[in-house]
This record gives structure tokens, sequence and C-alpha cells, in this order.
């Protein structure tokens, strides 16, 4: 199976009869998902998109035996729908919503840490564009079409610089093995470490691009993470070179505030980590070609 | 979201923290009766910007009569001050805070943040009042001392008597100390904040423990349940474009540059702003319109774009994700349509339909530059200042 998803892994919607929830459910089910229901309280019983609509996340962890979901619910209430997830068994949660508030996010992670490791759900984002694994699924809101298959495994903060990699890679004929979008917010669900840990013991993927940016430590220690315990090469590429200190560039999280949190230092660190550099984003492609040449 | 010190001041002691007698005032006459009213014989009239290091600037004055005050508060009003952490353009001085003097014994650091690698809340102390923390980071870093706070169970007593040791406090003073970083810390979990200092933090020659600068920034993201604390946002304190910008959900920040950006995504905007640079060129601002740019928001980033002068060549890159090319480009034929573009403008369309929007725009009568990768976009932009 692919790192984190894949395709008979049975997905859920949560906040699943609203606009967002309705539109990328519909896209992720034409990719091949394989969606099973979702939960809007209140509606139980019913049927939206052909598939059953409970009331709780237990319920249809229950009916369907859905392992992933996807949080299309707004800010205000995301953080009780993660903790719901985590509490009816879900394994990976996604989500997608931008706004949380920070300490709505601490509050989540301090949830979750009541679970063992092996129990503990994996949560992704929020404030991001989700997992795909091309060719098998897709717990996410991204164009599906622009990655090809293959044995890249992306993470990226940014969606769009996500796309423009997975363009820039297929454009070379290189494919992904499974993207994942960790989100612009300052505390997330799954740091880079994390995920970076889960590539380097799969099978599919031989080598990582992390997509970084200003502000927060994340990357540097992803950097560590990699030069202490990984085989598999690493490549990045830090996007802020022309940030101003201490504003906030439209991700949450993308702000300098301490050092080592600028683009130039975190190119520095990941240097010394033995990291691969990608100079400037149009050459992310080429620079994980390079490295693959080499390998 | 920043606020002023006096609204801080004010939060803080809700939360039981100390803080000198004083009050806001919008005029010289007011000023004289504030200090009247406050009583003593020394006052301090200080210009409320969103800003630190107003004293350099001179942004804070002592007086030695009411009629000092007012004449204090004359001077400060309406002027335009410039500190390191404003920029060159400065910021307008509309509010004065009149506090009593405070005979100081001693200056301390108090501040928290949130601290994101272990996504907790993170105090810092110092011994150091009155320097930024920077400056103490840089020149005095042996004097500082943190604590992380489990914000599951929020801060204990023996927390904050550790810091207040650590800070090297004369045992009667100790109580006070404590409960002071226990208020800014219930403060900061209480009110959505990203960031309560207090600096400096005073012991006066009475033994009073003193909150005598505070400054407290809050979420964003939080504010749709702190109506009490998004009323205190002061527009004037902002660049007006990005005032305008953040009232019509776009994403901006203004810089110093004469690339104006149009992009979706706030990673992507980021990386073009780096290849505009790497071109040679220096981008104008930031913007993010956001993943599903719909015509209307293009129109809003257009209006935008054209309100700053600077602008001699717009770059607009969408990679079209859901969102698709062929309605981002009848967004941009539309904005043309309403707007009038006089500077050079350079296109880059990338993902869902780019070839329906490709087909638009040159169908469109509208005059601009191709470009087809994001390094080519940046190139071409650059070039396109030339002409």
């Amino acid at each position: 199976m692919a790192v984190i998803i894949d395709k008979s892994t049975k997905i859920i919607i949560q906040g699943f009869t609203g606009k967002m929830g309705t539109f990328h459910a519909d896209e992720m089910m034409k990719y091949g998902s394989n969606v099973v229901g979702g939960v809007t309280p209140g509606k139980g019983g019913t049927k939206h998109l052909d598939r059953p609509v409970f009331n709780t996340v237990k319920e249809a962890v229950k009916e369907t035996g859905a392992t992933a979901s996807i949080l299309f619910v707004p800010p205000a209430f995301a953080a009780d729908s993660a903790m719901e997830a985590a509490d009816a068994g879900i394994k990976t949660c996604v989500a997608i919503v931008d706004g949380i508030p920070s300490h709505d996010m601490i509050k989540i992670k301090r949830y979750m840490r009541r679970y063992s490791k092996s129990g503990k759900m994996t949560l992704v984002g929020p404030n991001c564009a989700g997992i795909i694994s091309p060719g098998k699924s897709m717990l996410g809101i991204m164009p599906g079409h622009i990655y090809k298959e293959g044995r890249i495994g992306i993470i990226s903060r940014s969606g769009t610089l996500g796309y423009e990699a997975a363009q820039q890679l297929k454009n070379l004929n290189i494919g992904v093995s499974t993207s994942v979008g960790i989100g612009g917010d300052p505390i997330n669900g799954s740091s880079f470490r994390d995920i970076i840990e889960k590539f380097e013991t799969d099978d599919e993927t031989d080598a990582i691009l992390m997509i970084g940016e200003i502000g927060g430590p994340q990357e540097v220690a992803a950097g560590h993470f990699a030069k202490e315990n990984m085989k598999k090469p690493v490549i990045a590429y830090i996007a802020g070179l022309t940030a101003p200190k201490g504003r906030v560039m439209g991700h949450a999280g993308a702000i300098v505030s301490a050092y080592g949190e600028s683009a130039v230092e975190k190119v520095e660190l990941l240097k010394e980590c033995g990291v691969t550099i990608s100079k400037n984003p149009s050459v992310m492609g080429d620079t994980v070609k390079n490295v693959l040449v080499k390998s | 979201m920043d606020i002023h010190e006096y609204q801080a001041k004010k939060i803080l002691s809700s939360f039981g923290v100390t803080i000198p007698r004083g009050g806001i005032v919008y005029s010289p006459e007011n000023a004289e009766n504030k200090a009247r009213e406050i009583g003593g014989s020394k006052w301090v009239a200080k210009a409320q910007i969103h800003s630190g290091a107003r004293g350099k600037a001179g942004g804070i004055i002592v007086c030695n009569s009411p009629l000092e005050v007012a004449q204090a508060t004359d001077k400060l009003l309406g002027k335009k001050l410039v500190t390191n952490q404003t920029g060159p353009e400065g910021k307008i001085v509309n509010r004065i805070y009149i506090e009593e003097a405070t005979d100081i014994e001693k200056e301390l650091y108090l501040g928290l943040v949130f601290d994101r690698s272990s996504e907790s809340i993170m105090i810092v102390a110092s011994t150091e009042g009155g320097m930024s923390v920077e400056e103490i980071s840089k020149e005095k870093p042996e004097t500082i001392i943190r604590s992380k706070i489990e914000v599951a169970v929020g801060i204990q007593n023996f927390q904050a008597r550790e810091l207040a040791f650590g800070l090297g406090i004369e045992p009667a003073l100790i109580p006070r100390v404590s409960d002071t970083i226990v208020g800014c810390y219930k403060a900061f979990s209480e009110l959505d904040a990203t960031m309560v200092e207090v600096n400096p933090l005073v012991i006066s020659k009475q033994k009073q423990i003193l909150a005598l600068d505070c400054k407290m920034s809050f979420d964003n993201n939080a504010m749709f349940r702190r109506s009490q604390v998004s009323e205190l946002r002061d527009k004037t304190q902002e660049e007006t474009k990005e005032v305008y910008a953040s009232d019509r959900g776009l994403n901006y920040v203004s810089l110093d540059g004469n690339i104006g950006n149009i992009i979706n995504g706030a990673g992507l905007a980021m990386a073009s702003m780096d290849m505009i640079k790497l071109a040679g060129g220096s981008p104008a601002n930031f913007l993010d319109v956001g993943g599903g740019a719909t015509p209307e928001k293009i129109v809003k980033a257009f209006r935008l774009i054209t309100m700053d002068e600077k602008v001699r060549v717009i770059l607009v890159n969408i990679f079209a994700g859901i969102n698709r090319c062929d309605w981002v480009a009848e967004g941009i034929v539309q904005a043309l349509q309403k707007i009038e573009v006089k500077v050079p403008l350079v296109i880059r369309l990338a993902g869902t339909n780019v070839e329906k929007g490709n087909e638009i725009l040159k169908k469109s009568k509208i005059k601009y530059i191709e470009a087809n990768t994001l390094e080519d976009a940046a190139n071409k932009a650059v070039k396109a200042l030339g002409k």
C-alpha cells in the first residue's frame, strides 16, 4: 500500500452535505477514491451523492468500516470534528479548512495524546490541499490529473506550490508516489518530520521533495531527522526569500519571528543536514531529476 | 491583530496585573484635565501607535505640570512617528495615553508567545527589562529564563514562582510577581492571544510591581469568538491598501518594489516573488487571491494593484487546481474592461484548462505578454520594466 492511503482505503466526508463537501466528495469519487459515506449531524439516515449520511463519525465507522476522513466543516467547528474522528477510531484525517484558531489546534493535539502511538490518528492539515497517491486514491482537493504515477514523495506546506512541483516533475516524465500537503498554519497535525519518516519506510518512494517556507522550526527539524536516520535522498525548496521579517505572508504560519526561520537561514541549515536545495521554485523538478541520476 | 498599549494595559489589569494610573486622551485640553484627575506631580504622555521603540522616536514625553502634559499632547497628536519597527512611512498618532510617572527601581522583561516546536505557550523572562528581547538575547542571553506551560492544565503557581525567584526578586515581592505572571498567562490563553509582552515590568521605589509598557497580539482566526477584542482594531495603524484588501478577503502585504503580483496560493505567491528577485526585479506586493479565485476576486485584485503608484508592471500567475484557467481568464478580461491598466501586463496560466484560458485571453482585445513557466513569467515581468 502507498504510504498513507490506498485504493481500498474507505473514506468518509465530515461536512458531507455542505457545498464544499459535496463538490470535493464528487471530485474524489471521480478520481477513484473509495468514498463510503459522510457525516452531517441531523441528516443521518438520508443519502447524498448516492452514499449514506450519518449523524456521528462513530456510527459511520461502525456501519462502513471507514478508516479515513476529510473535514469540510467551518473553522469554528473544525477542532470538534477532528477530535470526534480521533475518538471514533479514524486512522487518517485530513483537515482542509483554513482559519482554525491556534489555541484550538493545540487542544486537538493534546486530546490525541490519550491514544497509544499505534492507535493514534494521523491528522494532516489544517489549511492544506490533502493527500494524493496518484492512480490510487485522493483524500484532498488537488487537481488529480497533474500527478503522474511514480516514486517521488512530495511534502508541501503550500497547495499551489505542491501542484507546481507535480507539474514540473510530470513534464520531466517523473511521477509521484504520494503527495502530502501539511498546510500553512503555525501548528499543524503532521509536521515535515512526521511525513518524511513515513516516506523513509515506504517501499514505493525513492526520494523526497520537501517544499517549505519561512516561519517555524519544522523544515530544519526534518533536515536533522534526515541526516541522522534516513538513507533516501531529500530535496528541498524554501519559499519566501523576499519576505520581510515580522509579516504574515498569507499562511498564518509564514512569519519570520526568530533566528533560523527566514528562507536564507533555513536553506543554510538544511544544507548542513545534507539536504539538496532547489535554488528556485522553477527548478524543483530539475533538482529532483539530478539527484535521481546521481543516486 | 495588534492593539494599542493602553488597550493591552486595560485587558491585563482585568486579569490582576497592576498598571500605573492613566487615561486615554484625544486633545490637549482633555490631556490637561486627565493629568489633574490622575493627580501627582509628574506625568508621561505616550503616543499610541502599533509599534515599540516609541521612546527613541520621540513618542514618549515626561511632563512636570498639567500644562506641560497639554503641550506634549499637542506636539504628538497628528504626528507621524517613525520607529525601527514602522518602516520609513511611520505611523500616525491619534491617541495619547497620559500616565502617572513611576519611580523605577528595577526593570524586568516578561513575554509570552506560542512556541512552535513544543506547541505550547512559552513564558520568557529576563532581569534586563527595557531592552528589546532581540537585544537581550544578543547581549545578555544568560539572563533569559524560560518556562513551557502545558496548555491543557494551564499555568501552575510553582511555575510562576520559579520564574519570579529566577529573576532574583526579593522574597516579599514574590507573590505579586507570580500573580502578574499568572495574570498575563490567563489573558493570553483566555483571549486567543498570540503574544503578550510586558517590557518593562518594573519594581517601583515604593515596591509596587507595575506593567509599564505592554503589547498584545491576537489570532485573527479566533476573532469570530472574540468580538470584544476585535473591536479594539485600529485601522489607522494599518497600511491603507492592506485594510482595503483584508476587508475584501484578499491576503495582501505591501512591499517596496515595482512589480505588482496577482497570484493564487500563498506558497506560489512567495515563490513568484523569489523568482522576480532572482530575475533582478523587486516585488511591489504579496497578493494571494486564494485557491478559488473567482472573476470577482480577480477584479478586486486588479483594483488593489492599480491603487499602488509604485507598480510599473503587473504579473498574474495562476496555477489552477480546482479552479479553472478559463474562469480566471474570463475574470482577467472582465477586470480589464472595468479598470484601466496603464502598465505592461504579464500573464502566466497553468493547470486545469490552460489551453482554453489562453485562447480566451488571445481572442479578447487585451494587451498582455504571455508567459509559460514561473521563470519565464518573472523574466518577462522584469524585462517589461524597461519598456
